[in-house]
């Protein structure tokens, strides 16, 4: 997006436009994920990403196909930011055959193999050693390829956090650790449950470069992650950012949100990602309301398109049921 | 002929030319655990390794089970073929998460597209005086999931051969091997080679009652064999080999024959692996059966330190022929 070669930000119409249609499509899918779990299409549990979408657009607009992600079970908008197919998505929500993960995984579990993205993982904290492992493999195969790690402030509770750092630190591995924090483990906020808050300050003593970012500012979260992604691909070493972001709504679609005041949701959401780049590209003429009209309607137009191939899907038999539970080959 | 050429060998030096071929096979293949590189192996299984294939290879971890399991199924998802070493099947209990929540569920979660082809190795059993925290034998509850594989190598021959047709396995596969069997004395071929993984083996043909085994029981079993048929009693003794899948095929025709069924596991009772045969003779086998099914397990406590504690815990030689007597008899 930028051409940090004078130090300057540059910025082409095109490319603003596209990073903010990004944030835009997974606003809308989200908001259309709590419309169907109403409406009962959708159970299981479901955690929508409205607030944090900056992020994963952010982050994944410097990744290669070849690269690898692995996230959280809060991972629609790195699903679809990663460019996995939004019917695919949408047929996973119903739990149809057609879904990314054949309808095994839900909302918590999309995998897509096209674009490396493994999971969805709803542990907290068990992604990190499997994105060391995956990185792992590629530096042993000599292969330049960078797996990013998704997961939340709370997952820095967790040993899996502590071991994966110090591995990929250790070993010299290309990973990026994208910390997600967003104040709250599910209820808990990051006060009440860490002595030290400062989430970049605890990566960086496993002596990798951390960096803390405003979450809430695409064009923060993309130049930190180009910087931190072009210093992975030329050293071969683990970089960590901080994306210091805020969740709109509930954790989950059962959470009464008792533990946090609406005042505190209404002032972060006045600094969201969406309002911040749309007016940052309306006052330098890069966006005006016909740019942002075309936007939404071909949005909502994908968006209808996703439901009706996710209606239109079909079961996977139950003959099928124990299918992959071993499988007769390996994936490539 | 080379086939008929013998070398003398030890259960650990069978598992160390194991992991040497499969090293050499195949450039996918590394070894990584605590200890098993600079220290050679906590039971020495891997000493010299280090120097044979370099620290790329053979990878020593900090003590981050979680981690480096973690790791090792990562690296399986992304083309490599990794052996990972626990040094005991206690410390995999901080694995645990990693081994059930994501080798055992990726590859059906997400509809078959990614799979987990890695191996993890552990020591298991009691005998050895480690007390309560090295010494269980939990490969039970690993056998429980759906999604891994199960192996417990008894012979020398399959602690030479198992590995590496668990390594050309595409799910993860975990092997358990009994720490009083590392020291074990055996010839192997001089070519020994790959073996199956799913089938049970009859160790001895008997015609009076199957003693179903695996593991570090096994040798007891044979010995207390040996002791019945002094006695007039034919023991049909059952290596499982795998532990899940198991070859009930092999069990229920074994107890067919013999129409009685002594079960051997130095597991718990409670809620277990003997249970589980237990109920698959009972569903598959009940009107073969002339006794109740019998089970010989471990006591219910945790694994004691002194000698005389440890050794009343878990299946003996004697303790084996005994209930194999009782049910041949009973009141």
């Amino acid at each position: 997006m930028t051409d940090s070669a004078d130090g300057k930000l540059h910025i082409t119409r095109e490319n603003a436009q596209r990073l903010l249609r990004s944030m835009l499509r997974i606003r809308a899918f989200e908001d259309k994920c709590a419309e169907l779990y109403t409406q009962e299409k959708i159970r299981g549990f479901l955690h929508l990403y409205v607030g944090e979408e900056a992020i994963a657009v952010g982050v994944m607009d410097n990744l290669t196909p070849e690269d690898a992600v692995i996230a959280t079970y809060r991972e629609h908008g790195h699903a679809l930011a990663r460019g996995i197919p939004m019917t695919e998505i949408m047929a996973e929500m119903y739990g149809k055959m057609e879904g990314s993960s054949r309808g095994r995984g839900g909302s918590m579990h999309i995998f897509d193999a096209t674009t490396r993205f493994c999971g969805g993982n709803a542990i907290v904290g068990g992604g990190l050693p499997l994105a060391v492992g995956m990185a792992l493999a590629d530096k042993m195969r000599g292969l330049n390829r960078v797996t990013t790690c998704f997961f939340g402030e709370g997952a820095t509770a967790e040993g899996e956090f502590h071991e994966s750092l110090n591995l990929a630190a250790l070993w010299k591995l290309p990973v990026l650790f994208v910390c997600e924090n967003n104040f709250y483990a599910m209820g808990t906020a990051l006060a009440r449950s860490e002595a030290q808050t400062d989430i970049s300050a605890k990566a960086a003593s496993y002596n990798l470069q951390a960096e803390q970012v405003d979450g809430m500012d695409l064009i923060a979260v993309e130049t930190a992650a180009r910087t931190a992604i072009a210093k992975i691909r030329s050293e071969g070493c683990p970089q960590f950012l901080e994306c210091r972001t805020y969740r709109f709504r509930a954790h989950s679609m059962f959470d009464a949100q008792l533990y946090r005041d609406k005042t505190e949701i209404e002032e972060w959401k006045k600094k969201g990602p969406i309002i911040r780049f749309s007016k940052f590209l309306r006052d330098t003429g890069l966006l005006n309301d016909d740019d942002l009209a075309a936007m939404e309607a071909e949005i909502a137009v994908e968006i209808e398109a996703s439901v009706a191939f996710a209606e239109a899907g079909t079961w996977e038999p139950i003959a099928d049921l124990e299918r992959f539970v071993l499988v007769d080959e390996a994936s490539p | 002929m080379s086939n008929s050429a013998k070398t003398d060998q030890t259960y650990r030096g069978a598992v160390r030319e194991a992991i040497r071929d499969a090293l050499s096979r195949d450039d996918r293949v590394f070894l990584m655990g605590e200890d098993v590189g600079a220290y050679g192996g906590c039971y020495a299984v891997t000493k010299g390794l280090l120097a044979e294939f370099g620290e790329d290879r053979i990878r020593d971890t900090p003590l981050s089970e979680s981690g480096f399991v973690g790791a090792g199924i990562g690296a399986a998802i992304a083309g490599m073929r990794p052996i990972v070493e626990i040094m005991t099947v206690n410390f995999s209990l901080l694995a645990i998460d990693q081994i059930v929540n994501n080798a055992a569920t990726i590859p059906h979660m997400s509809g078959g597209q990614f799979t987990v082809p890695l191996v993890i190795r552990m020591a298991t059993g009691a005998g050895r005086q480690l007390a309560a925290q090295h010494s269980h034998s939990l490969e039970g509850w690993y056998a429980h999931i759906p999604g891994i594989k199960v192996l417990a190598p008894a012979t020398l021959e399959d602690a030479r051969g198992m590995l590496w047709t668990a390594l050309e396995d595409p799910n993860p596969v975990l092997i358990f091997e009994h720490v009083m069997l590392y020291a074990r004395e055996g010839t192997l071929p001089a070519d020994a080679g790959p073996v199956d993984i799913d089938r049970a083996v009859i160790r001895r043909p008997g015609t009076d009652l199957s003693l179903i085994t695996y593991g570090g029981c096994l040798f007891k079993a044979l010995e207390a064999a040996e002791l019945l048929a002094a006695e007039g009693i034919e023991a049909e003794v059952i290596d499982l080999r795998s532990l899940r899948p198991l070859d009930e095929t092999k069990i229920l025709a074994s107890v067919a024959k013999t129409h009685r069924a002594l079960i051997v596991d130095e597991g718990w009772r409670s809620g277990s692996l003997s249970a589980e045969i237990s109920a698959r003779i009972m569903e598959g086998a009940f009107f073969d059966l002339d006794a109740p099914v019998a089970r010989l397990c471990a006591a219910e406590v945790p694994i004691p330190y002194a000698k005389h504690l440890e050794e009343a815990s878990i299946p003996q030689t004697e303790s084996i022929r005994a209930a194999a007597v009782a049910l041949m008899n009973p009141q």
